[in-house]
């Protein structure tokens, strides 16, 4: 028997529908690109999509964590919220991982879940799941839609809420009969948040503090966080830091807020920074924290953190001062805002030659450094060598792992929003959706996804989204044939018991772009990488490049758990 | 230490479950919560009383509340001129011989029986949580078949003293 579906309707005549009106609320919110999947309790959603086809492009991942992880690189590179719709129930649970950790980095996503109809929210229906419960300790502000004529508000609000004071993910949960009934054309949007006011401008009282501060300090040091990149305060970070000729270490996530290459630099600091930025950080007497959290990854053991410092912390988010550090001068502000009152302030500050002298001679004394035995393929090494051919400009997303901590170590970031890392969650699977998110974001940029063997097996299906969209993103496997760092550390602090650490069976990664039709290359000496990076980078198509590095390298320098910043070890010799 | 904070928050659905999650996520203890309409239209008000470590905590605590998008308004009253009530229905095994001993103890508290059955007696009490627990305490010889608080609810008092004059002012020890 043949079933024939008939439109009930001609589309043409369909009255507008609350999916419609979610469309034209995402059209004047400006979104150009959604990452999804549909499913039953999102069909009408998908249907309107399908209405307003050319005002979007919507990038069909192949799971709902690429979708949600390629938002999140789509955020952090554009500056703009990352746009997600995933069906209810399994849909919906399958993005947990990704608001999670948009959550943790601050990252500004809006999310739209499907739910199933209002009548039946409670019954255990088909493909129902209490996305307001489950996501309630993971968002920023969720909703779930109870009536049409709120909708358009809600997106709007939750559009402002995403992007605005420190960025965080919102989830819409909208019940089926929502977004399928018809309803009017147009719904009073204006929305009025009394609790939710955050503090850009800074207190004159407290930047007068600070200013007092660095006038009497002589070992001062700032620690860059991510809320610089988020402020777009580089430029006043650099005129602040020269002004008072003060050094200055990034945060794992503050990658880029700061010149690498700047002579002020010290390189990025915690459990796998540099030395002269950690024994910068447990020495100085004046520590300014723009825009980072003190998280644990960052300060080591807390008894040991900065003990004779006075701390001074510019954060948005006022939660932040004084959560873990305890700080003499808190600053609720924008960082740009704030910066910009410190460049004005117009203090002398003292040179500090001496404070200089011991950071440079220690930059050079102890640099980030490795072996290079030239017949072995060295994973810091790969990551100079692409370094050197992107000339250092390229957008660089990474897994989780040591492969990470090798990027954020030797692919030096000299600009802003080129590095993509998932910091405080450390989410495997993140790094290579999220190079699609970046690769949309800025499709004329140079993107690598920098991933280990372990981690782009999580969500390595979203090769079908490069091969059909053309996307010349270059996926850079680290393999060690090991979830390497879990290896690392059972060598370190377990006895080098290798337990589920070693992976025997992997894909030919070679053959498996194939059959996305993807170009991939087995990469085993650094010969061949050499000789195949300029071809690799001037092809204009994605590629895979299996590099099989070895095995037993390790992430260093390093605090051990439980250890201060000043007790590093694996320090050059 | 116990401390009492109020929370003025927007009357969305959630904003409960938000505020108790993030209670249970950083690690607070609620010792009780109460949560009602106010004066105006679609805003509730939390009395919160918590049990934390230290200054930092509580401080914490307070930052967190505030940052929640739906809570207005968080005040640490504790320290300040306060009314503060609980309401407390305690039901205790009575036989008729005892009602008017029962009913003795129970009147300098100002409480009253509220339901009486053939062997039980159901006592309802407002007052600070001190004089409270001190009903019950006197009440327990006889047997408490069910207890039923409703927690704390405080506002300020319309004249507050100044500092000095608060000095040695705690409702909770
Ligand atoms: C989803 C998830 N599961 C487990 C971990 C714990 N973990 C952290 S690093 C790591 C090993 C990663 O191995 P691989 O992707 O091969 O990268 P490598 O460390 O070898 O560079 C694991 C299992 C995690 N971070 N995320």
């Amino acid at each position: 028997m043949k079933v024939e579906a008939k439109p009930t309707q001609n589309t043409d005549m369909k009255p507008k529908t609350g999916a419609d009106l979610l469309v034209q609320t995402l059209i004047e919110e400006k979104v150009e690109t959604i990452f999804g999947y549909p499913g039953g309790a999102v069909l009408p959603i998908y249907d309107a999509l399908y209405r307003a086809k050319d005002s979007f492009q919507h990038i069909l991942t192949r799971h709902e964590q690429g979708a949600i992880h390629a938002a999140e690189g789509y955020a952090r590179v554009s500056g703009k919220p990352g746009v997600v719709i995933a069906t209810s129930g399994p849909g919906a649970t399958n993005l947990i991982t990704g608001i999670a950790d948009a959550m943790m980095d601050s990252l500004p996503l809006v999310v739209f879940t499907g739910q199933v109809a209002r009548g039946v929210i409670g019954t255990d229906a088909f493909q129902e799941a209490d996305v307001m419960g489950l996501t309630t300790p993971i968002t920023k502000q969720n909703y779930q839609v109870q009536s049409i004529s709120d909708l358009p508000r809600i997106v709007k609000e939750a559009f402002h809420i995403a992007s605005t004071g420190r960025p965080g993910p919102v989830v819409v949960d909208i019940p089926k009969d929502i977004s399928a009934n018809p309803c009017e054309d147009t719904y009073d949007n204006s929305f009025h948040l009394p609790g939710y006011q955050p503090t850009t401008k800074p207190s004159p009282l407290q930047i007068k503090k600070l200013s007092d501060a660095i006038a009497k300090s002589e070992k001062p040091i700032i620690l860059a966080g991510a809320g610089v990149l988020f402020a777009k305060a580089t430029e006043n970070l650099i005129g602040f830091a020269e002004k008072h000729d003060l050094p200055v270490t990034t945060t794992l996530l503050g990658l880029g807020s700061f010149p690498g290459n700047h002579k002020l630099s010290l390189g990025m600091a915690g459990m796998h920074g540099t030395y002269t930025a950690n024994m910068a950080l447990y020495e100085c007497d004046l520590l300014i924290n723009i825009g980072a959290r003190f998280d644990d990854r960052l300060t080591g053991n807390l008894q040991h953190f900065a003990p004779n410092a006075t701390v001074a912390h510019i954060d948005i988010d006022p939660a932040e001062i004084g959560k873990n550090v305890s700080t003499q001068i808190p600053i609720v502000a924008d960082a740009n805002e704030a910066l910009i009152q410190l460049v004005n302030h117009a203090k002398e500050s003292p040179n500090h030659y001496e404070w200089h002298n011991t950071l440079n001679a220690r930059k050079v004394d102890y640099p980030l450094w490795y072996n290079n035995p030239q017949s072995e393929m060295i994973p810091q090494w790969v990551m100079e060598a692409v370094h050197k051919v992107t000339k250092g400009e390229a957008i660089i997303t990474t897994d989780v792992g040591q492969h990470q901590m090798w990027a954020a170590q030797y692919y030096t970031f000299n600009k802003p929003n080129r590095w993509v890392t998932s910091g405080g969650l450390g989410t495997m699977g993140f790094g290579f959706p999220a190079a699609i998110g970046a690769q949309l974001a800025e499709p004329d940029s140079t993107v690598v996804a920098v991933v280990g063997d372990g981690g782009f097996q999580m969500t390595l299906q979203e090769l079908s989204v490069l091969q059909e969209r053309g996307l010349p993103v270059k996926v850079i496997i680290v393999n060690n044939g090991a979830l390497g760092m879990v290896r690392q550390w059972q060598e370190s602090f377990y006895d080098k018991r290798y337990s589920e650490s070693l992976l025997s069976v992997q894909p030919d990664f070679v053959k498996l772009a194939d059959s996305y039709d993807i170009k991939g290359m087995k990469i085993e000496t650094q010969e061949d990488l050499i000789n195949v990076l300029p071809e690799v980078f001037a092809y204009d198509g994605p590629m895979v490049l299996d590099c099989r590095v070895l095995q037993q390298e390790n992430v260093y320098p390093m605090i051990a758990p439980g250890k201060g910043l000043h007790e590093m070890i694996g320090v050059k010799p | 230490m116990k401390r009492i904070i109020t929370a003025v928050v927007q009357n969305r659905s959630g904003v409960l479950n938000r505020v108790t999650g993030l209670m249970q996520k950083r690690q607070f203890n609620i010792d009780s919560i109460s949560v009602g309409r106010t004066e105006s239209d679609g805003i509730s008000k939390m009395t919160l009383v918590v049990d934390v470590e230290d200054n930092q905590k509580l401080e914490q605590l307070t930052k967190q509340l505030n940052k929640q998008i739906d809570v207005l308004k968080v005040s640490d009253i504790t320290d300040k001129a306060i009314v503060a009530r609980e309401l407390a229905l305690i039901k205790v095994v009575s036989t008729s011989q005892l009602r008017s001993e029962i009913q003795g103890i129970i009147e300098p508290f100002r409480a009253s029986i509220i339901d009486v059955s053939k062997d039980s007696l159901a006592i309802q009490v407002t007052g600070k949580p001190d004089k409270i627990e001190a009903l019950i305490d006197l009440l327990r010889p006889y047997g408490i078949k069910e207890l039923a608080r409703t927690g704390l609810t405080a506002f300020l008092r319309g004249h507050q003293p100044q500092a000095s004059e608060l000095a040695s002012f705690s409702l909770l020890k």
